[in-house]
């Protein structure tokens, strides 16, 4: 389990958060859902230790730690791939730094190519394949990072509606397939929705959490199961009260 | 033939024309400006005499480019991994850059000697600024996300180097080389000028005491296809390892 308590940050006399609390269950999908600019990526960065906190504790399976820079995978809005290298590798890049011997990082990503729709196209360079397929050999490298914890700052953003509705099915195999911890941010409440164990609304800055929603329903869901429309609905009244706010 | 090299071989064919019948309509002897048809004809007669030359000259400035290269990358990559080290050489590199290559010429040949050794370092001297500040400028073009990226896999400095800095860089420091080979041959000859035995420089300033003006000519034509010649190389060797650009048509 992650915990995060008491973080607090800055930035030019501006209460970016302050005293933000948050717990992310083992093998939980938790998402984050706010107002544009109320700190979400921030909050990635200060956890990954990108920047530097200015209060706070966070401890990960109950043992206090600096950051999340050597515990946890982090998946950004663009994806970062390396045009120089095929989209293979660029998925075993984590591994490869790391020493991983070749042969054991190529089966490795090459089993990630199957499940992730991405086998044939192991040494096609980025700029030869698609939006949707650049992003699942990101969430293939995310995997390489072979951490429990996994943090998504909303990885499908850059994509139309429909190749992100076929990515997410990808995003819940982290839970489903490989029992990843999941802290994810994203703007879709559609998508928290489909995802989601924990659907956390956030506030403008400072950041803090404004209402829980719990989703027990079982995954996949459909967006347009009554559960979800009404789920929705309740969510999407909270955010328009934080943006009037 | 690509419809790019039309516009430059038009141009050159105007001139030269224009060159060759101002030459005879005027009646303008040798001595003091040869038709482009003169230069051509003492460029391939001569050219017994003219390679040997251009030989050492070419040797001079490979050499330079070898020297500019290898005190360039590491210096480039050592600025870069210290900022420190570029604050404190920065203001000698502008420096270096300052000093006209003629007032340095004399001092290389006094130092160096009339050989080989004075003219590769006056082409490294002109070659290796440019070189310098592009491949640092490339370095630190490199986008904040992906230095983070590598941050976060625990990639070491030398890793970093290896497989982000450098690719990334490698547009720039073409940039950078295409610019040095192409004035490379600016240093050799001024070193050639100032004291040398062989070389086109030498040559040239032989040819101009006797008023041999075509031989002049010649030799700047010889000095400018090796020019050319060595940008074309750089473009062909840019292209291999910059391989994945033309496979994705950037």
């Amino acid at each position: 389990m992650l915990v995060i308590q008491d973080l607090t940050k800055r930035f030019n006399g501006r209460w970016i958060m302050e005293d933000f609390d948050l717990t992310v269950p083992t093998n939980g999908f938790t998402v984050l859902i706010g107002p544009s600019g109320c700190g979400k990526s921030t909050l990635f960065d200060l956890l990954m230790g990108i920047v530097p906190m200015d209060r706070g504790q966070i401890a990960w399976q109950g043992e206090p730690i600096a950051n999340l820079s050597t515990l946890a995978a982090y998946m950004q809005q663009r994806d970062l791939l390396l045009p120089w290298l095929s989209l293979e590798k660029n998925a075993c890049l984590p591994a490869e730094l790391s020493g991983v011997p070749a042969r054991e990082r190529t089966s490795q990503a090459r089993a990630l190519f199957a499940k992730l729709g991405l086998e044939n196209f192991e040494s096609y360079l980025p700029d030869r394949v698609s939006g949707g397929m650049r992003q699942r050999c990101a969430l293939a490298r995310t995997l390489m990072f072979a951490r429990d914890l996994v943090l998504l700052d909303e990885p499908l953003s850059a994509l139309d509606a429909i190749t992100r509705r076929q990515l997410q099915a990808y995003l819940l195999l982290l839970q489903t397939e490989f029992n990843k911890s999941i802290l994810m941010v994203t703007h879709d409440v559609d998508e928290a929705l489909l995802l989601a164990d924990d659907l956390l609304v956030l506030s403008a800055a400072p950041m803090r959490i404004c209402e829980r929603f719990r989703l027990d329903m079982p995954k996949p869901r459909r967006i347009d199961a009554p559960s979800l429309l009404e789920m929705k609905a309740r969510v999407l009244a909270r955010l328009e009260k934080e943006a009037r706010w | 033939m690509k419809g790019s090299l039309y516009i430059p071989l038009i141009l050159v064919g105007v001139v030269l024309t224009v060159w060759e019948v101002g030459c005879r309509w005027a009646g303008i002897p040798d001595f003091i400006l040869p038709p482009p048809s003169r230069i051509l004809t003492v460029a391939v007669a001569d050219a017994a005499l003219l390679l040997p030359h251009a030989g050492v000259t070419l040797v001079e400035i490979l050499c330079g480019i070898g020297l500019a290269l290898g005190a360039a990358i590491p210096l480039a990559v050592g600025m870069h991994a210290r900022p420190a080290i570029e604050k404190a050489l920065a203001p000698f590199l502008i420096a270096s850059q300052a000093v006209p290559v003629f007032a340095l010429a004399p001092l290389l040949v006094v130092w160096l000697g009339y050989g080989l050794a004075s003219k590769v370092l006056m082409a490294a001297v002109i070659i290796f600024f440019p070189i310098t500040v592009s491949l640092l400028e490339g370095f630190k073009s490199c986008d904040r996300n992906y230095r983070v990226l590598f941050d976060l896999m625990g990639a070491s400095r030398w890793q970093a180097l290896r497989k982000l800095y450098w690719p990334w860089a490698l547009p720039y420091f073409f940039a950078g080389l295409k610019v040095g080979v192409s004035v490379a041959t600016i240093g050799a000859v001024i070193g050639e000028w100032v004291g040398a035995q062989q070389g086109l420089g030498y040559l040239m300033i032989q040819a101009n005491a006797r008023l041999k003006v075509d031989l002049v000519f010649a030799a700047i034509l010889w000095l400018s296809l090796m020019g050319v010649g060595l940008w074309v190389l750089v473009g062909i060797i840019e292209k291999r390892c910059l391989w994945w650009k033309a496979a994705t048509g950037e």
